[in-house]
């Protein structure tokens, strides 16, 4: 048994201290010693997505970081997008389009969804799924998927727009 | 995973300290996208990770017209697509780096760690080789530069000696009406290991070839140089005849293995025509240049 690290950083928005052993990935960490349980493990290979958070605003596979990586860190997981219980715009869309089916993969498409419109709020088709090409899904044939995310950028441009008007 | 030990050293002398006190049991760790799953699988084992990401030399990216591109050998790949100046001098290497797994992957995965994990079928070691590049080493005796060429010497394994780490990349500054490119050929679009991938950098001199490099990756058990096939094109027009003969030259230089990805038969076929087309994408970049 290796030591125990005392880990600082801030998971969605609050800072947080934990204490992890060295070898445990970032997404046990998360799961098992922070109880944020949204990231999913699939692959453990980088291959499928599902445990995507954002590192310091860019989306990394947790499953491939160790916990004591995060220290000092900005992460967002999947628990982080609903603010006081009131869904994102991306979630609502993914509702909306019926954008899941058993939901494993959801998180992590949610987040690297953000990813993307967080830095391009009018990306085309082609750019969403080239975004979206490191999370698999084996329900839903992505498009509704696609068409939930592209939705998802119209509305928050709209919202802008809306803001803009109104100062 | 087996119980490890962390440290994240700030500079270069602390971080070969600890990879020198623990030895054999000690490896440098950086983007984790090859080590985390070696270890949890038991193909590799060793007691001390020794995280490089904290160290400023290895985070260096600068370009100088007349010294060339210093490239750190933790910077992550995304950072070298993302960056115009790679785009503009080194379209290859950006290209090779641009082909790694997902922007998932691209954010973590390094071209250092690329290389120090010694795959056959890494995509930017023979962009690198192409190019003329050396890695700078550092390790307990000082400091030592090896020609990326020499620098993996069987499947997995390269020149670093226990204690030893490699700190950053030095490619040669592009000449005058030079430019690079890589071309991989895997069965999907996406997401996949070479089956076979070409790297080459060409120099013109009006329509004849001055200078010429072309590497393959995942042909043979470690990245190669087809030296011949270049050197064959020197004072050369790169017409049609051209291009086939360093074609049949570079797959000549290749020996590939049948595996899940593709018969050696295959890869021989692919090596011929990848060779052709990334010498015909460098030299339409090098007349621009
Ligand atoms: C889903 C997925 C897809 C992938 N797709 C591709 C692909 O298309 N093409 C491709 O080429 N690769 C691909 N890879 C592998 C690629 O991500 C790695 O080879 C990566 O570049 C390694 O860099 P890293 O920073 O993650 O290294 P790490 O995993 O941290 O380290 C790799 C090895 O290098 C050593 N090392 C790291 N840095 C140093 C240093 N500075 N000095 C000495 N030794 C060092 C480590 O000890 C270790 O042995 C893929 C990986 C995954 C998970
Ligand atoms: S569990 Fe991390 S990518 Fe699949
Ligand atoms: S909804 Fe089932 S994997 Fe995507």
């Amino acid at each position: 048994m290796s030591k125990k690290t005392l880990v600082e950083a801030t998971i969605n928005g609050e800072t947080v201290e934990f204490l992890c052993e060295p070898r445990q990935s970032l997404l046990e960490t998360l799961r098992d010693v922070l109880e944020l349980t949204g990231s999913k493990e699939g692959c453990l290979t980088g291959d499928c997505g599902a445990c995507t958070v954002l590192v310091d605003g860019r989306p990394v596979c947790s499953c491939l970081m160790l916990g004591v990586e995060a220290q000092g860190k900005n992460i967002v997981t999947v628990e982080g997008l609903a603010i006081n219980g009131v869904l994102h715009v991306l979630q609502n869309k993914f509702l909306e389009h019926a954008a899941l089916q058993c939901g494993i993969c959801t998180p992590g498409f949610l987040i690297s969804a953000k990813s993307l419109l967080d830095r391009n709020p009018k990306p085309t088709e082609h750019e969403v799924r080239y975004a979206l090409a490191g999370n698999l899904c084996r329900c839903t044939g992505y498009d509704k998927i696609v068409k939930a995310v592209l939705d998802a950028a119209a509305d928050i441009r709209s919202q802008g727009e809306g803001k803009a008007a109104a100062r | 995973m087996h119980a490890i030990t962390y440290e994240a050293p700030t500079t270069l002398d602390q971080a070969v300290s600890i990879l020198k006190t623990h030895g054999e049991n000690a490896r440098p760790f950086c983007g984790g996208t090859d080590i985390i799953i070696q270890l949890r699988a038991g193909v590799r084992r060793t007691e001390h990770l020794v995280d490089v990401k904290k160290i400023k030399e290895l985070q260096t990216l600068s370009f100088d017209a007349k010294k060339g591109l210093r490239l750190g050998a933790a910077v992550p790949c995304i950072e070298i697509s993302e960056s115009d100046v790679m785009r503009r001098h080194y379209p290859g290497l950006t290209e090779a780096a641009h082909l790694i797994g997902s922007l998932q992957i691209q954010n973590r995965a390094s071209v250092g760690g690329n290389l120090c994990n010694g795959s056959p079928a890494a995509d930017t070691t023979p962009a690198l080789m192409a190019l003329g590049a050396r890695a700078r080493i550092v390790g307990p005796n000082g400091e030592r530069e090896v020609p990326v060429e020499a620098f993996v010497v069987s499947p997995g394994r390269t020149v670093l000696k226990p204690g030893e780490l490699l700190v950053e990349l030095l490619v040669p500054a592009p000449a005058p009406h030079s430019s690079d490119a890589y071309l991989r050929f895997i069965p999907r679009n996406e997401m996949d290991i070479a089956v076979v991938g070409v790297g080459a950098a060409l120099t013109l001199d009006g329509d004849k070839v001055k200078a010429a490099r072309i590497a393959l990756g995942a042909v043979a058990p470690t990245p190669i140089l087809a030296s011949k096939a270049a050197d064959a094109l020197i004072g050369m027009k790169l017409d049609a005849a051209a291009l086939e003969a360093a074609g049949r030259a570079a797959s000549e230089a290749c020996s590939p293995i049948d595996d899940m990805r593709g018969t050696a038969e295959f890869r021989l076929h692919i090596a011929a025509v990848l060779t052709r087309r990334v010498l015909s994408i460098a030299a339409e970049r090098a007349k621009k240049n």
